[in-house]
């Protein structure tokens, strides 16, 4: 099926890929001992790898083309994909839910403390995930300062503690409200520029912010840190380490559930659709009578929120935080979980969480190349799949054929 | 007052970098529409390329002269190769998706390139050989600027100039002004427009290489992640300058560089990256269209 | 003449020295259908984006008479200030939420009448409950109009471009609007969908709205119009009733050139 035309384009493909990667791949120089070593069989690698993705794409295109082609002669509509149907038909969606949550509660049981201690953090990026989906999926503000706002609730937490013996389940809601009004102040100024403008400048200020932690030692301790925060009490018991890491566990999962239960009756509300169309066309937004600043808001504030949340459980789960744990590249990861899992949708960022986590912890061997195939996987997905692995659905309503019809 | 010079001359020398790294972003910004976040990476690889074929033939014994040049070319031709190739790869595909789909896949480039330069390089700070060497007419002035100093702003210079000529006269130059314009006109007029978009990734890496490549000798070290800092701070020289403006870009990195300077030197050295950041920050809000850029308005 | 409800005066606006519309006087009156029309570039859309607060003219006075109330000044008023004071518009260029259903685009006009936020949202309240219920009825009830019933579970990019059309008026509807602007709503449409389109615009009237329309379908602003405005170069070139208008020599000369004799 292929002919001879692409197969040399892909020839050609790999060899300007051997001579892009030549200096870098090749090439490793010691200024030090003046050795230069010659990695020629990195070279072989890039040629076959390069022809490699090259053959695929040209399938994965062609592949497309037929369907389009099909499509547009036979005029039949495409058989909706099958996870699709799973997750908007209840008696599918909810045996599933169950059991996941089943699995989900006997986790600490069938797997060693350790696991569960990595789980922690994969649902912990869950909900930071679905924080940030509010702001990116559904409002459609690229947010690339998401970090602050964690930051801002675990240094909120960790400073708390450190003066003022403050216990971890004040701290929670203070660390969410204190996100919660730094979003606003930030807002404030930044939500009426334009889309890549915002994104810009909410990068500018998360690294402001980081910045500032790190040389305000007088504040916060600067780059050593602030260290022996207090783990969350459970009435006054305290708990072994294993204990606090399976009380930790149970702690993620409620936080978990109680994210989408709210996520997921926001996205189907009147300011769920507010934020939906203004993601979609900013102008017939406001002509349709919506308050562009105020929604986006309350978008951002909200994403806000639950970066502050999570602060304060991270600073609540580690004991100790410092700004290295706040970088750009923490906000890149989120992101990266929103756009592999699927912009606007929960189930998507679940999968994208869950993927984008674990895989590189139980990877021992990917674990190298996991920043790599993150920038990657922002690539791909934009160029393949811009919708995400789950695409976002909408509800549907249903109507008795009749004038001004119950709708239900 | 010699403090004020010496600072002055720190100030043009970084002002001068930022200026041929902005000249990228503007360029492309004024032709796609795009803030190449990739661009950073670009210079980051363009000084890492100058470094492994310097160090290569400073052991095997050439003279300083042919290691710059050829350095200087190396580092010049791949850079300009990694950023036709990211455009093509990362960029092309997405030119008529929402403007945040690119702005996303440039984004992950960006990190894509700055791990792919830790894996196949090193993870540590790298001592990168010194190419300019003291010119002996500067010997009393060497307390307030250095020969590096007057190389790199005599090499951007040029390169500036250069530039300018390309865009001004060349048919080339000609056809990027037009396409910047109205690029569906441009194509009606027959101007193959991907090969201006090429050539506008091309021209605009190879500055940034060789930037890349000065910046890294007068440091004299190298690390991956000089990349992001380093376009950021570009960045918001093209934005205060006024985004798509060439001569803004180049005023702007002149601006940044001297108020960075001044302000670590009368003001306070820790905060240096606070400065750009909130000079970054304060113009998108207050002046998006920078000093000589022109509003945008939607149409509607 | 009955009251007016939109009274436009001296309106201009210029765009970095350039006059894109200069010292224009419109009124449009309860229960009346105008037009305005003139070439390409006329000023017409401009003249629109001024009124509904997209831009912000540079000179002159919008006032707006809600049927029960005081006169509102519209100048420097946002969009969606505009749009709760009782006048919707369309757009000539189609402006769906095309990632939306059909429903939610209309569901979406709803929202400057409603009141829920994110208490109501999360907690499922009585009072949200009901404003929901309100918001699909209304909704579909609107769609039924403009018949578009049978799609309202669809995309609103599946469309055909004739229902885009529709579903933007039906969208504006949604805001409950005693005036409705309406750019260009029969542009792209086939003959069949057009006089559709005439019917829907009458029913709409006789619903009480009164509705200002911009048009290059001649037949049908002949059709609908009770008065017709022209423009050209940014100005008011002439009005008066469809046989005042169709028998002026300066409309005729505006769209077929000087030379033509009249």
């Amino acid at each position: 099926m292929f002919q001879f035309q692409e197969l040399k384009k892909s020839l050609l493909v790999s060899l300007w890929f051997a001579f892009l990667t030549f200096p870098l791949l090749v090439i490793k120089v010691d200024p030090i001992e003046r050795t230069v070593l010659w990695r020629w069989d990195n070279m072989l690698y890039v040629v076959l790898g390069s022809f490699a993705i090259s053959i695929l794409v040209r399938v994965f295109n062609v592949q497309k083309e037929r369907r389009r082609d099909r499509r547009a002669s036979n005029h039949t509509i495409d058989r909706e994909p099958l996870m699709q149907v799973v997750l908007r038909e209840p008696r599918y969606l909810y045996p599933l839910a169950g059991a996941a949550l089943l699995f989900a509660l006997l986790f600490p049981s069938l797997f060693s403390i350790y696991q569960t201690n990595i789980m922690i953090t994969a649902l912990m990026y869950v909900v930071l995930g679905l924080g940030l989906n509010i702001v990116v999926g559904l409002a459609g503000l690229l947010d690339l300062g998401y970090v602050a706002f964690y930051a801002v609730g675990a240094y909120s937490y960790a400073l708390l503690n450190f003066h003022f013996d403050v216990g971890f389940w004040i701290a929670l809601p203070i660390g969410a409200l204190l996100a919660a009004l730094f979003g606003i102040l930030l807002g404030f100024p930044v939500l009426r520029l334009r889309g890549d403008y915002l994104a810009i400048v909410t990068l500018g200020f998360g690294e402001i912010i980081r910045l500032i932690l790190e040389n305000w030692n007088a504040f916060s301790q600067g780059p050593s840190g602030i260290s022996n925060i207090s783990r969350p009490g459970l009435f006054g018991i305290d708990l072994s380490l294993e204990g606090s890491i399976l009380y930790m566990y149970y702690l993620m999962i409620a936080v978990v559930i109680f994210t989408i239960f709210v996520v997921n009756r926001l996205q189907d509300s009147r300011i769920g659709r507010a934020w939906i169309a203004l993601r979609e066309d900013e102008i017939a937004c406001q002509a349709m009578g919506i308050d562009k600043t105020r929604t986006k808001l309350t978008a951002f504030a909200l994403g806000a929120t639950w970066a502050g949340m999570v602060g304060v459980i991270f600073a609540a789960k580690t004991t100790f935080i410092n700004p290295a744990s706040f970088t750009f590249l923490e906000s890149a990861i989120i992101l990266c979980i929103v756009v592999l899992g699927g912009m606007g949708s929960i189930f998507g960022v679940i999968v994208g969480a869950l993927i984008l986590i674990l895989l590189p912890e139980h990877l021992r061997a990917l674990s190298e190349y996991r920043m790599l195939a993150f920038g990657g996987v922002l690539v791909v997905m934009m160029i393949f799949r811009p919708q995400g692995i789950v695409a976002n659905i909408r509800r549907s309503y249903h109507f008795e054929k009749k004038p001004g019809g119950e709708g239900q | 007052m010699e403090y004020f010079i010496e600072l002055l001359f720190s100030g043009l020398t970084k002002g001068s970098i930022y200026a041929l790294i902005a000249l990228g972003y503007t360029m492309v910004y004024g032709i796609i529409g795009l803030i190449n976040f990739a661009h950073g990476e670009i210079y980051m690889i363009g000084a890492f390329t100058s470094f492994v074929v310097a160090t290569v033939l400073s052991i095997y014994g050439f003279p300083l002269l042919s290691i710059v040049v050829l350095a200087g070319i190396a580092a010049a031709v791949w850079s300009a190769s990694y950023g036709y190739t990211i455009e093509k790869i990362a960029y092309r595909p997405l030119r008529h998706a929402p403007r945040l789909s690119a702005l996303i896949s440039a984004i992950g480039m960006s990190i894509f390139l700055q791990n792919y330069v830790l894996l196949a390089q090193s993870s540590d700070f790298q001592p990168f050989p010194e190419l300019i060497p003291e010119f002996e007419f500067m010997e009393p002035f060497a307390h307030i600027v250095g020969s590096a100093e007057i190389a790199i702003l005599l090499t951007t210079a040029v390169a500036m100039v250069a530039l300018t000529i390309l865009i001004k006269f060349s048919r080339i130059g000609k056809a990027m002004r037009a396409t910047s314009q109205d690029r569906t006109m441009a194509m009606l007029v027959g101007i193959n427009v991907n090969r201006v978009i090429s050539m506008t990734f091309i021209i605009g890496s190879a500055l940034a290489a060789i930037g890349g490549m000065l910046i890294a000798s007068h440091i004299g070290s190298i690390h991956f992640f000089i990349g992001f800092i380093a376009g950021i701070k570009a960045f918001t020289a093209a934005v205060l300058g006024g985004i798509g403006s060439i001569p803004g870009a180049v005023l702007g990195g002149f601006v940044l560089g001297l108020t960075e300077s001044f302000a670590t030197g009368y003001v306070s050295s820790d905060y240096e990256d606070v400065f750009a950041f909130s000079l970054l920050v304060l113009i998108l809000i207050f002046k998006p269209s920078g000093l000589l850029g022109r509003v945008e308005t939607e149409k509607v | 003449m009955s009251e007016p409800v939109l009274k436009v005066d001296n309106l201009s606006m210029d765009f970095g020295g350039i006059r894109a519309m200069s010292e224009l006087d419109l009124e449009v009156c309860k229960g009346e259908i105008v037009a305005l029309i003139g070439p390409n570039g006329a000023g017409k859309t401009t003249f629109f984006n001024c009124v509904t607060g997209i831009y912000n003219p540079t000179g002159g006075d919008v006032h707006l008479h809600p049927p029960s109330g005081e006169p509102v000044r519209l100048n420097g008023l946002k969009p969606n200030k505009v749009t709760e004071q009782g006048m919707a518009r369309t757009f000539q260029n189609i402006r769906l939420f095309q990632n939306m259903t059909v429903l939610e685009n209309v569901m979406i006009g709803r929202h400057c009448r409603t009141r829920s936020y994110i208490a109501g949202a999360v907690f499922k309240t009585k009072a949200t409950r009901r404003e929901e219920q309100e918001t699909v009825d209304k909704s579909y009830h609107i769609l039924e109009q403009v018949g578009l019933a049978d799609a309202v579970n669809d995309f609103a990019q599946n469309l055909s471009y004739g229902a885009q059309r529709r579903l933007e008026i039906a969208r504006a509807l949604a805001t409950d609007p005693f005036l409705l602007l309406l750019d260009e709503p029969a542009a792209g449409m086939n003959p069949q969908e057009t006089s559709e389109l005439d019917e829907l615009i009458k029913r709409i009237r006789d619903g009480g709205l009164s509705i200002l329309l911009i048009e290059h379908d001649m037949k049908l602003v002949m059709s609908l119009s009770d008065r017709i405005f022209v423009m050209d170069y940014g100005k008011k070139i002439a009005q008066g009733t469809p046989e005042e208008i169709s028998a002026n020599p300066v409309v005729i000369k505006a769209y077929l050139g000087e030379d033509i004799d009249a």
